[in-house]
């Protein structure tokens, strides 16, 4: 097998008494959709935010494309081709929908010591900007401020802004959180789409989703991996049913 | 850029056309008072307008940024002392100083964020306070008398009031065409960005810290161009001007015009000085009517001045 895309090996992060990543180790190939499950409270967050930087583990180690990133900060993983969507929207709530997804694309387009020339007007970025902007269905969009959007709209431009860094690996913790059901349908054929074109780890709680989408599933419970491998091996793991499905009977769509 | 006809533009082009034509006013009605105290005005715009490009455009609550307007009147003044009177010297090193203190008291702070970093900012101009108050050779306690102002070989005279006055007034300008082009490039977009949201900032790719370092540098250079000219204005530089409650007349004239806004620290800056003014030829406690009606702008006032023209003009 070719190298993993993204390899997580014996990953550990301890808050306090409590470890929310107990020795995960993890393979990405390039072009799969890696979905990460797990019960409230399995720690997906804390992983993924090991994966993007924002929190440093206490021991184990982060590959991308073969390269050890485990003591890189963000914003050179990012420069890798590593680039995440919030669980919380995250955006820049003042600027227009073109301005967060230009920025973006500004961050990967060499540095930004420039202090003259007008950054709004420049052809380069704001094309770009609106490329990604009609690729997650917002082209008309544009000129509205991020905080005038609707929710699902602010979780299509999460998207919009982590596609025009260009990412080799998408990182989306919970895309479909708080969206009602047209819109996460929307998202779901989003997602479909783009998995063509970019290698994703999905963390998400819409189990209808993720079994629709994921090429392997992974599943978390108290920090650990108990289980990985295809959709209808996840499904018929004994261990997977006691510990998730089974305590809370079925999980289709969690609660709203 | 096309420049829209609003209530704000139009307010901001009536004070400068005022700035502008005051000498002409001053030399008619033989007021020259009018010019000492707006030269004055317009020094200290400038070191306003400086301090919102860190404050308003990114985000950063300085509570020391009179620190720059004594290290670039020190500069002047020490330079004066030891008989260094050009003012190609001496402008240059009080803007290498100021920037220099920038990079220093910057790379230090910007590693605290919120209440720590104004409080951390205070410390650092207290700091330059006593150091500024234990120069024994310049003065001390006492300040530096100037006895003569910073000489650019007949280009211009810092003497002549008039000619002085249009130097300050065009560098106020030239800093508020400087900051208008900063915020509208790639550079300006990441600093408002990071003003927004950091962590957002930090995972499209752009390391913050480095950002913000440079503009905090830049509002420091600017303001110590401020410093050299309210040396040179007053023949007189002492520890006084870095005490902190300076840093809070500063802030408060940013506050009161509309941070984030390009005019707004000097139409902040004519208003505060000019009932400074006003009030304390009426009373003594002018303090007194000044404090309630700053409390009632930053209330109910949101954005200041050119916040409350914004609404006006959209009715």
């Amino acid at each position: 097998m070719a190298d993993p895309l993204l390899r997580v090996e014996g990953l550990v992060r301890r808050f306090g008494g409590i470890t929310a990543t107990d020795n995960v180790s993890l393979d990405v190939a390039r072009g799969e959709l890696h979905a990460i499950i797990g019960p409230n409270g399995a720690g997906k967050t804390t992983l993924i935010s090991q994966l993007t930087g924002h929190l440093a583990p206490n021991s184990g180690s982060v590959w991308l494309a073969g390269r050890d990133i485990t003591h890189m900060p963000a914003y050179r993983r990012c420069a890798l081709g590593l680039a995440r969507s919030f669980q919380i929207t995250s955006l820049l709530l003042d600027f227009t929908a073109a301005d967060n997804v230009a920025l973006a694309a500004q961050a990967h387009d060499g540095h930004s010591f420039r202090f003259f020339g007008d950054a709004r007007k420049e052809r380069r970025l704001r094309d770009a900007a609106q490329a990604a902007l009609r690729r997650v269905g917002l082209g008309e969009r544009a000129h509205v401020p991020a905080s005038k959007l609707s929710h699902g709209e602010q979780r299509e431009l999460e998207l919009a802004v982590a596609l025009a860094t260009h990412p080799q690996l998408l990182l989306l913790d919970e895309p479909m959180a708080g969206l009602g059901a047209t819109e996460s349908a929307r998202m779901v054929k989003l997602l479909q789409e783009l998995r063509r074109e970019v290698t994703i780890v999905l963390v998400e709680h819409d189990m209808e989703a993720v079994f629709a989408l994921a090429d392997r599933i992974s599943v978390l419970v108290y920090g650990r991996v108990i289980a990985s491998g295809t959709p209808s091996e996840i499904r018929r793991n004994d261990e997977v049913k006691r510990a998730y499905l089974g305590d809370q009977h079925v999980v289709v769509r969690h609660d709203r | 850029m096309k420049i829209e006809l609003n209530v704000r533009n139009a307010v901001s082009a009536l004070v400068v056309a005022g700035l502008v034509l005051l000498p002409l006013y001053s030399q008619l009605s033989g007021n020259i008072f009018i010019l000492t105290l707006f030269t004055r005005i317009v020094i200290l715009a400038l070191a306003a307008a400086s301090l919102n490009l860190i404050m308003g455009y990114g985000g950063m609550m300085s509570f020391g940024h009179a620190a720059y307007l004594g290290i670039g009147g020190y500069a002047v003044g020490i330079l004066a002392q030891e008989g260094f009177g050009s003012g190609f010297l001496q402008f240059p090193i009080a803007l290498a100083a100021s920037a220099l203190f920038a990079l220093v008291i910057g790379a230090l702070s910007l590693r605290t964020r919120g209440v720590y970093f104004i409080m951390i900012t205070l410390a650092f101009a207290q700091m330059a306070y006593y150091v500024a108050s234990g120069l024994a050779r310049y003065g001390g306690d006492d300040g530096l008398t100037i006895y003569k102002r910073s000489d650019f070989a007949g280009l211009i005279n810092l003497g002549n009031r008039v000619q002085f006055y249009y130097l300050c007034l065009a560098c106020l300008l030239g800093v508020v065409l400087l900051i208008w082009r900063i915020v509208n490039s790639r550079f300006g977009l990441v600093v408002q960005g990071l003003r927004s949201n950091e962590r957002r900032m930090q995972a499209i790719g752009f390391p913050a810290k480095r950002y913000q370092l440079v503009c905090f540098v830049i509002a420091g250079t600017l303001c110590g161009l401020g410093g050299a000219l309210l040396a040179n204005n007053t023949d007189f530089v002492s520890p006084a001007v870095m005490y902190w409650t300076r840093s809070g007349d500063l802030m408060v004239m940013v506050i009161l015009g509309g941070m984030g806004s390009l005019f707004g620290p000097v139409i902040g800056a004519v208003v505060y000085l000019v009932l400074e003014e006003l009030l304390s030829q009426i009373t003594e406690y002018w303090a007194l009517i000044m404090g309630p009606l700053l409390l009632f702008v930053v209330l109910f006032g949101r954005g200041g001045i050119m916040g409350m023209l914004g609404r006006l003009s959209r009715g």
